[in-house]
């Protein structure tokens, strides 16, 4: 009975609302996997009392003919969220211990539709990394490989232990977040579905914060439908996040059709970039003849201001992320230092911070500090922040000319190994989000589709980008590539 | 620009993080490398841009000014490294 784990959501759905399989059922098959692939460190925290007492109650509501679309669906949850009573670290030392009294909204709307937790998922120390690398917990590790090579690869980052529990078959789907790409590039690098929300989409409350103006959670699945069925369970308004949109949250799924015949899909030429690999190029080029050959029309379009997107963001995330993680003073929560004799505040504060942040996170505080600082706040943070309006007025520009999506590739690459960029400088890691960090700039909805192998025999994503608010339409085009590209590939088992 | 020695130690205890002395030439010259790639935003016209404050234009709910919510200290207490009879417990911070 192995075999329930590797079932999508609607396909789950349909056989629990048979009565053919239980959420017991279901739920005790996947704890069985988990507990087989510690070598992918995907789970950092398992709840497997709480996943039982959620699947007997889902089939109890299940057996009494009430049964949201989510009910009875084991999940994994990214330990950036939140939950009652459960670790939620972010990845980092400095909330070990953490246990809120609260559930993050997000979460409590997906239990509240029955789903079920099976734990916390590893991911980069506050969702700041491309490749799982900088968390607390270790690496998560890739299901895939290259070819019969044991090198163990990245998942992608930050969402890593999401991206590789879904791909593992650990789980039904898992939630992420993303600020930069963090749900988007680990889905193309493990072959699965990742979808970044517009922004307000779903509420950011009990979400540990990174760059508020930037986050977003959303769905990390196997397909384009279990999307579209999971983002309608953890979207809406919610007057605890002001942020959050007062906007119907529509039938996402009812909008998977297929039929994209007459919309036009934008081919931005300024992510056509130097020393882009062939394999990407040739995806992206396929990616156009089979929206072409569905009835779309492709049209050449340009986002002038693409080359800018990630020097604004490595300034507006980081000053947003080092007022966020001011927090994180060794009084409320989480790690404080042992102090010395002596040693006042200000070292309890320092020599706190010290010890609970990795590196990549003091590096980010700091340089959030420095373009927030007396002198250069107008000349790093205000500027930045004037050409995100230039960069948000480029996709206006073209959804105001009639664009209904954007296709893009998702990453310019396929997984690299784990180590491969250590000696790298922080900014050749920070590229690899170059085709997914516009969108979180913008607000705008993105989702990454799995569409094809490289030829080492790992996966490739190609990215569409949607009009705010329109998920539902976004959707759909990525159904339509889905189904074109029929992307079936699945990591032989090793673990 | 570019960041020395003493600028990255003033940045580090802005950010109240401990930095040792001999961890400073080389967090200044991760600095370096990453304001030298956020430099390029300089290339960008930005005459009569205004600075983005929200990425989805909305007008913020208003509610009235009233208590909402209160009365579980021990909630608020029970992640502390350190609380003593109904607070927060730092380090001596007035002589």
């Amino acid at each position: 009975m192995s075999d329930l784990t590797k079932l999508t959501i609607a396909e789950a759905r349909e056989r629990l609302r048979k009565g053919e399989v239980t959420s017991v059922e279901l739920t005790e098959a996947c704890l069985r996997e988990i507990e087989g692939a510690g070598a992918l460190n995907a789970f950092v925290h398992h709840t497997p009392d709480v996943a039982m007492e959620q699947a007997r109650a889902a089939d109890a509501r299940l057996a009494e003919g009430d049964a949201p679309a989510m009910c009875g669906i084991p999940l994994g949850i990214k330990d950036l969220f939140c939950t009652r009573g459960v670790p939620s670290q972010a990845g980092s030392r400095i909330l070990q211990g953490f246990l809120p009294e609260y559930e993050s909204t997000v979460s409590q709307q997906l239990f509240d539709a029955g789903a079920v937790m099976l734990g916390k998922l590893n991911m980069d120390e506050f969702a700041m990394g491309s490749s799982n690398e900088t968390s607390t917990y270790g690496n998560a590790v890739s299901p895939w490989r290259r070819g019969n090579d044991e090198a163990e690869l990245t998942p992608g980052g930050s969402s890593g232990g999401s991206a590789a529990a879904v791909a593992a078959d650990l789980c039904l789907a898992a939630t992420g977040t993303d600020t930069g790409g963090s749900i988007r590039q680990p889905a193309a690098f493990v072959g699965i579905t990742g979808l970044k929300p517009t922004y307000g989409r779903c509420s950011r409350w009990g979400i540990v914060a990174f760059a508020s103006s930037l986050d977003q959670a959303g769905p990390m699945t196997k397909t384009v439908r279990d999307a579209a069925i999971m983002l309608g369970a953890m979207a809406g308004h919610d007057p605890k996040d002001s942020t959050s949109a007062d906007l119907p949250v529509p039938d996402f799924e009812a909008a998977l059709t297929g039929d994209v015949r007459g919309k036009k899909i934008g081919i931005p030429k300024e992510y056509r970039m130097d020393g882009m690999p062939e394999e990407i190029e040739a995806l992206w080029s396929r990616g156009q003849e089979m929206l072409r050959d569905a009835g779309a029309e492709i049209v050449d379009i340009s986002l002038p201001h693409t080359q800018y997107a990630l020097p604004a963001y490595y300034v507006i995330a980081p000053a947003e992320a080092s007022s966020n993680l001011a927090r994180y003073d060794g009084v409320r929560y989480g790690h404080r230092a042992k102090l010395s004799q002596g040693d006042g505040i200000t070292e309890m504060y320092e020599k706190t911070r010290a010890e609970g942040f990795g590196a990549e996170v003091k590096r980010r505080v700091m340089v959030g500090t420095y373009v927030l600082s007396a002198g250069f706040y107008d000349a790093y943070y205000n500027r930045a922040r004037r050409v995100r309006t230039l960069i948000k007025r480029d996709f206006e520009q073209v959804f105001d000319a009639g664009i209904d999506a954007i296709l893009t590739p998702a990453t310019p690459s396929a997984a690299f190994g784990l180590g491969e960029m250590s000696d790298a400088d922080p900014v050749q890691m920070y590229l690899n989000d170059v085709f997914t960090v516009t969108v979180n700039l913008a607000g705008l909805p993105g989702i990454s589709v799995p569409a094809g192998l490289d030829k080492q025999g790992l996966p490739l994503g190609l990215q569409l980008i949607g009009r705010p608010w329109e998920e539902a339409d976004l959707l759909n085009s990525a159904y339509a590539l889905e189904r074109a590209a029929g992307f079936v590939a699945k990591p032989a088992k090793w673990w | 620009m570019s960041i020395d020695l003493e600028t990255a130690r003033r940045v580090a205890k802005l950010a109240r993080i401990k930095v040792e002395d001999e961890a400073l030439p080389a967090l200044a010259d991760e600095f370096n490398t990453i304001l030298g790639f956020i430099e390029q935003l300089n290339e960008v016209d930005i005459e009569g841009v205004e600075p983005m404050t929200s990425v989805t234009p909305m007008r913020l709910k208003r509610r009235d000014d009233v208590v909402t919510d209160g009365g579980h200290p021990e909630k608020i207490l029970s992640n502390a490294p350190d609380a003593r009879e109904g607070f927060f417990a730092v380090p001596k911070v007035v002589e």
